[in-house]
């Protein structure tokens, strides 16, 4: 019909960096206007495009981690991986008025919608937190109040992404249960998990297999493999287990 | 590094999938022609991609070679050798009623 044409292939749009937050030592959110953004789902990533002057180009995908609540503004959790072509560049280069090159929503498995009433379990390993903080993002804005858990693994305390926030929306009522286990580094008194994800932990932190939840899991392919594994061993079952793998670095 | 190290999820290709169907197909369930097993293509297993000159996505029940995409020149190669079925949404009636 004319006038009506949809755009199906995705094209390339340019948005503006509106906002920066660091939330590690080795991560940075961008907060991305991007006119004409047609919305996403909770757990969908974007590519992201750099232009060298001498015209080289290389992208990467980047897992949105802000809820389809906000709109037009668009949030990108980054984590420095040091070898990394893209990285680098968005976690100490960028500035406040910046432009970026970025297409998408991109992918339509790994997603949550706040509409969903089966209960939910997330297993986050590193900044595999993020499109996982989208959904829990989406569950608070929704509101939802379906049973939530998620479990984070992390070197340490202070590499805890959303740190602040999540125990702000555990804390509030009909809020997600969060537990950290932190597998190198742990602060005095530290009483929590302090050893990597195993299954006498997901027996212990995670939903059982009775309370049949939809699982998400998001980390470095090793972690989610394991994880993965694991819960099928406690009877969770695999088509109920959505996995994002980052590859062997992380994302 | 052994390669299970190195593979990711069919969501991961996300992008350049939908460069060729031109609609999202993560969600979309294929059957492996090696094993029937039926799966959605965002959970299968990737290899290649985005590092390699093409991305290999096979089954993540039996490790059979579902989907291979190459790129070249402008043009994407689809090769299907494991793919028995791929079930999509029709966005238009296919009996025209």
């Amino acid at each position: 019909m004319a006038g009506t044409a949809v755009q199906r292939r995705l094209s390339w749009r340019l948005g503006e960096v509106v906002g920066l937050v660091e939330e590690t030592p080795r991560v940075r959110t961008l907060v991305v206007t991007v006119p004409g953004w047609p919305g996403h789902r909770a757990g969908q990533h974007v590519d992201v495009r750099l232009t060298a002057e001498d015209g080289y180009q290389t992208q990467h995908s980047y897992s949105i981690s802000s809820p389809p609540e906000d709109g037009q503004r668009v949030s990108l959790t980054v984590e420095r991986l040091d070898d990394g072509e893209v990285s680098p560049y968005l976690v100490d280069e960028v500035r406040v008025g910046d432009r970026l090159e970025l297409r998408g929503p991109i992918g339509g498995y790994f997603v949550w919608e706040a509409e969903t009433t089966d209960p939910l379990q997330l297993v986050a390993g590193g900044s595999g937190v993020c499109p996982l903080m989208a959904m829990l993002r989406h569950r608070a804005a929704a509101p939802s109040r379906v049973p939530t858990r998620l479990l984070y693994s992390s070197r340490s305390l202070e590499d805890l992404i959303y740190r602040a926030e999540l125990d702000g929306l555990a804390a509030a009522d009909g809020g997600p249960e969060v537990t950290y286990t932190l597998t190198r580094e742990r602060p005095p008194g530290w009483t929590g998990f302090a050893r990597r994800i195993d299954r006498q932990m997901l027996a212990e932190a995670a939903w059982p297999p009775e309370r049949r939840p939809l699982v998400f899991v998001c980390g470095p392919t090793s972690f989610v493999e394991s994880a993965a594994d694991h819960l099928v061993a406690l009877g969770h079952e695999a088509a109920r287990i959505k996995t994002e793998r980052f590859g062997p670095t992380g994302g | 590094m052994d390669e299970s190290s190195l593979r990711l999820d069919g969501n991961a290709c996300a992008g350049l999938l939908r460069e060729i169907f031109t609609e999202d197909v993560t969600a979309a369930s294929a059957a492996c022609a090696s094993c029937g097993a039926v799966a959605q293509l965002g959970g299968q297993h990737l290899y290649g991609y985005p590092d390699g000159p093409g991305a290999v996505l096979r089954c993540s029940s039996c490790e059979g070679v579902l989907l291979v995409i190459t790129s070249r020149a402008r043009r994407y190669r689809l090769g299907t050798p494991g793919l028995a079925w791929i079930d999509l949404e029709a966005t238009i009636d296919p009996q025209g009623r």
